[in-house]
């Protein structure tokens, strides 16, 4: 097989074992609903740019609690069934574009829960949406990477977040400004270095990710 | 005479105390006298990039190699390359209280500087958090070489970018501009040399302690 097959194979394996047991996908949208439901208990009304840096704080650690979970049902016997059958890359090729999936669904349920209950003060809104998914998108490019490294320290929680939180705030530092730039309503080209950035720290990421992942896999 | 290179580094960094007190500076408004910070901030900041570039290159090679003493030179890089990190940071709130007016102003290049620190302390709270030697060492050079590139990032990439109070980084001018008759440079490029080097001794030092330490226990 080729990695592009052995890639769509694995995709389609964690889709499918999700749609039967929907244990993670239910468990994070309630996730993000309850906490924009707390958000919303505490702050009543917010202005602006509070709007939008929580938008991306909750969106932040349902990521986390969702992206950690990538590797934990793969037992050691899986992987070793894995490596006779799978190249390392294709696995974890799988898992960012599965990632990916899951975190664009989330962001995108929760950017609809979010404006209903918390108004919607943007002014440029597809600028708005092109900054969810790009974010989706870099969350999981990075989170996949660092759950990797944690599963191999034993599911630790605490070191996922110590871990993943420096690498992602460069990316979340631009995100906030890409989107306020999309609330403020400037003119689109002023946003451009901005997106590019995002998609140069994505290919960065997914291909340090390529390079780094077998020798972790390996161990 | 193969420990010429410890010499130089104490005689270099002892020429730059002193030619660096003495010596004559531009007279520019607001960082007056303060320009003589220069001498000891940079320098930090180019031992701390060097020690850094040193840790991920040996993380690399022992990724191939397999063999610990790349490791463990990754990582007492590291080790030193903080507290280089950690003098730049403090140099840098001196000089910013005097010219900025605040020790810690919302500025990008402080807050990357800070964050980048707190990634590699993260490394080592990820070697601490594995037993087994060779996973260990393992896991450590996976997450170093991926927090490089982040490093870069969140120190030379985003300051110039946003808004930065920071000389050389949102459109302010480096000191290059102001330094005409290159006395500035005579102290300065010495004085990094120096402070590179001393930095590469204490690595050595602590890698030497390393080593004999596993051989002992």
């Amino acid at each position: 097989m080729s990695t592009w097959q052995q890639v769509k194979h694995l995709l389609l394996k964690d889709m499918i074992l999700e749609w039967r047991s929907k244990y993670a996908i239910n468990g994070i949208l309630l996730y993000v609903v309850s906490t924009i439901f707390v958000c919303y208990q505490a702050f009543q009304s917010i202005d602006p740019t509070t709007w939008n840096v929580l938008f991306w704080i909750i969106l932040l650690f349902a990521s986390i609690n969702a992206i950690s979970k990538s590797f934990v049902q793969e037992g050691a016997a899986r992987q070793l069934y894995y490596y006779s059958m799978v190249s390392a890359k294709a696995v974890i090729l799988s898992k960012i574009l599965y990632n990916s999936l899951l975190m664009i669904l989330l962001t995108a349920l929760a950017l609809v829960v979010y404006t209903v209950i918390f108004g919607n003060p943007l002014v440029d809104f597809p600028l708005y949406i092109v900054a969810v998914f790009l974010g989706s998108i870099s969350f999981a490019s990075v989170f996949t990477m660092v759950s990797g490294i944690s599963v191999k320290a034993g599911h630790n929680m605490t070191l996922m977040s110590v871990l993943s939180f420096p690498i992602v705030i460069p990316l979340l530092i631009i995100l906030i400004e890409l989107s306020n730039n999309a609330i403020n309503g400037l003119p689109r080209a002023d946003s451009y270095p901005e997106i590019l950035v995002l998609v140069a720290i994505n290919i960065i990421a997914v291909a340090v990710s390529l390079l780094l992942f077998p020798y972790l896999w390996r161990e | 005479m193969k420990h010429w290179w410890k010499a130089l580094s104490v005689l270099l960094i002892l020429y730059s105390l002193i030619a660096g007190l003495l010596g004559s500076v531009p007279a520019l408004p607001i960082v007056n006298e303060t320009i003589r910070l220069l001498y000891y901030h940079l320098p930090m900041w180019f031992a701390m990039f060097t020690l850094y570039l040193i840790s991920v290159i040996y993380s690399i090679r022992y990724l191939n190699s397999g063999k610990l003493e790349h490791d463990h030179i990754a990582v007492e890089s590291v080790n030193v390359g903080i507290i280089f990190c950690g003098l730049g940071l403090a140099t840098g709130m001196l000089w910013a209280n005097f010219t900025w007016g605040d020790p810690w102003p919302n500025d990008a290049k402080v807050n990357g500087s800070a964050i980048a620190t707190l990634m590699y302390l993260a490394y080592l709270v990820l070697r601490n958090a594995l037993e087994e030697e060779q996973k260990r060492a393992k896991i450590g050079a996976i997450y170093n070489i991926f927090a490089f590139p982040v490093m870069i990032v969140l120190m030379y990439i985003l300051p110039k970018m946003t808004d930065s109070l920071h000389p050389g980084s949102g459109g302010n001018s480096g000191f290059g501009e102001f330094d005409l008759n290159n006395s500035m440079k005579l102290v300065l490029y010495p004085a990094s040399l120096g402070w590179i080097l001393m930095g590469l001794w204490l690595t050595q030092i602590r890698y030497r302690i390393r080593r004999l330490s596993q051989r002992l226990f």
